[in-house]
């Protein structure tokens, strides 16, 4: 094929890659735009293989990837897929690296010339280093999202500054790899390395309950790497796909700060909130609660004409999506209407409530976001939160607490709140939840999925 | 005129317009759809198997060709994973619309 109709094939390729996204603005649109993603692809590696000559090389490694990544697809729970989307991410960042360095082992092959000049060098040194960043800090995000790692932040004395000096070391080497005659592996070996170290860096500092903005972020890094090799590579539609990439990860770090009312800087320089733990609300005197059985909450909830439902993370890890679904289907035969609100923060990811509630076959008109749903609050019988916290707090209206202004659910006007939790102890943030011991508000001890099922028996 | 330009502008261009395109198509994105949403740009990232394609190109083996061999597995997993979980989570939201609402 001819350089221009190769050129065009991307153009094509590039608009199937908008015309995906745009797909997304509608549940019913949404699977076209999946299609349209596909075609773009098709298309893209179609074109790029008549420039190839290694066939037999190239079709065996898709093949091989594609045998993989579709028993990934498969098999992976839902409650999972925070950790499916870092393990990914990890892979582009890891890839971005890989064909950096063999871009400045052979220049020729990508069509750039023999000797790399100062520009083409510097936008391999951006590939490299955004794609080594969002390597290390996916595997990071990646272990803390699956357990394997705990989600308490990890902060030591002269930590910012210990980052702060390694990029400027890391920028260094970038200098000298640019100036140098020749092609400077040492001074790219350095470099790489280094950037390696400072995604590990950046990440650990960041508690658990932060990670839907480290996730959106590492999304977005991936995208700017992938733009960073179009660059080199001098491929618009690269540059293209991978802005789109970017561009959509940033918006939803944004998004998710201001769920959380915290500024962004602040959530990456991290140290914030732990993994639970006790109240450590300096009063002393033991506040009351009320506490019941789920049998008493089923009757109430029968009973009732409106009934909200809040699942938060709690939900996932018990995996209650089932229970829940069960429950309400139950309610609603009772003629009660029931309905569920999501923060945008709930869960590990954005959206990841949405993922879940839709598994368990729940029909998305009953599940409403925050600002759709919060004047309904008043006029609502019975609130159950499941696995939330910090989201129905509040003291996010109580000026000078740690949580002032962040957006939450208004669980506490409705006339009786049911709180499923495991313990009284605190949520992400480290707050005593006031919500708890108001005289409406009823605690159900226990594991969610267990407490659910209980009461779907009673109902 | 246009044959004066360094391409890099050009590929800047191409870069500003693209960012503003992503903008606004994103914002557009129903809350509901976030995680798909990371899930098909995570694909859509995947894109640099263009990349990975041609350092695996030459004929001539040499360990830059091996990488790039390795790089085209590593992106394939997510072109294929990408899509085809995000594929499975949209058609979840798919099967209560034939049911209405239960």
């Amino acid at each position: 094929m001819s350089a221009n109709m190769v050129a065009l094939a991307y153009l094509v390729a590039s608009v199937f890659f908008i015309l995906a996204l745009k797909g997304l603005s509608s549940p019913e649109s949404a699977r076209r735009g999946n299609l349209f993603g596909i075609v773009g692809m098709i298309i893209a590696v179609a074109t790029t293989m008549t420039l190839t000559e290694n066939w037999m090389l190239i079709i065996g490694c898709i093949a091989i990837g594609g045998v993989i990544g579709t028993i990934i697809a498969k098999r992976v729970q839902m409650t999972a897929m925070p950790e499916l989307v870092a393990f990914m991410h990890s892979l582009v960042g890891l890839a971005a690296v890989f064909i950096a360095i063999a871009a400045i082992n052979n220049p020729v092959s990508f069509g750039l010339p023999e000797v790399l000049p100062p520009g083409s060098k510097l936008e391999l040194f951006l590939g490299t280093f955004i794609g080594a960043m969002t390597w290390s800090g996916s595997v990071i995000a990646f272990l803390k999202l699956s357990g394997r790692m705990s989600g308490t932040p990890v902060v030591f004395t002269g930590q910012h500054m210990l980052n702060l000096l390694l990029a400027i070391v890391m920028i260094g080497f970038g200098l000298w790899f640019f100036f140098s005659e020749t092609t400077n592996w040492t001074a790219f070996i350095v470099m790489t390395a280094i950037a390696f170290l400072l995604g590990f860096l950046i990440i650990i500092p960041i508690g658990g309950a932060d990670m839907p903005v480290v996730i959106s972020m590492l999304n977005s890094y991936s995208g700017w790497a992938a733009a960073g090799i179009g660059f080199s590579l001098g491929n618009p539609m690269l540059i293209i796909a991978g802005s789109l990439v970017g561009s959509s990860g940033a918006i939803l770090s944004y998004i998710m700060c201001k769920a959380m009312n915290r500024p962004f800087l602040s959530v990456i320089l991290g140290g914030f909130g732990s993994d639970g733990g006790t109240a450590t609300d300096g009063g002393g005197e033991q506040k009351n609660y009320r506490s019941g059985s789920a049998e008493d909450a089923a009757f109430l909830m029968g009973n009732s004409d409106s009934v909200i439902i809040i699942p938060g993370y709690g939900l996932a890890v018990a995996r209650a999506q089932h229970a829940v679904k069960e429950l309400a289907e139950m309610l609603h035969e009772k003629g009660v209407n029931v309905r569920f609100a999501i923060h945008p923060v709930a869960g590990r990811m954005p959206g990841h409530m949405n993922v879940l509630l839709a598994e368990a076959e729940i029909p998305y008109e009953q599940v409403l976001e925050m600002d759709e749903i919060n004047s309904d609050f008043s006029n609502t019988d019975v609130v159950l939160v499941l696995g939330a916290n910090d989201v129905v707090n509040p003291a996010a209206n109580v000026p000078g607490s740690p949580i002032y202004g962040m957006p939450i659910l208004e669980a506490h006007k409705a006339r009786t709140v049911m709180v499923v939790k495991r313990s009284m102890g605190v949520g992400y943030a480290g707050l005593d939840n006031d919500l708890f011991y108001m005289d409406k508000t009823m605690m159900i001890f226990g594991d969610a999925k267990k407490v659910v099922e209980s009461m779907v028996k009673a109902v | 005129m246009i044959g004066d330009i360094d391409p890099l502008i050009i590929n800047l261009t191409i870069f500003v317009l693209a960012i503003f395109v992503g903008y606004h198509v994103v914002w557009n994105v129903t809350p509901a759809l976030h995680t798909p949403l990371m899930s098909v740009t995570n694909a859509i990232s995947s894109i640099i198997i263009v990349g990975a394609m041609l350092a695996a190109g030459p004929l001539d083996m040499d360990w830059g060709v091996w990488l790039g061999a390795v790089a085209v597995t590593l992106a394939a997993v997510n072109v294929f994973g990408g899509f085809l979980v995000s594929q499975r989570m949209l058609e979840m939201f798919k099967k209560k619309d034939k049911k209405g609402s239960a």
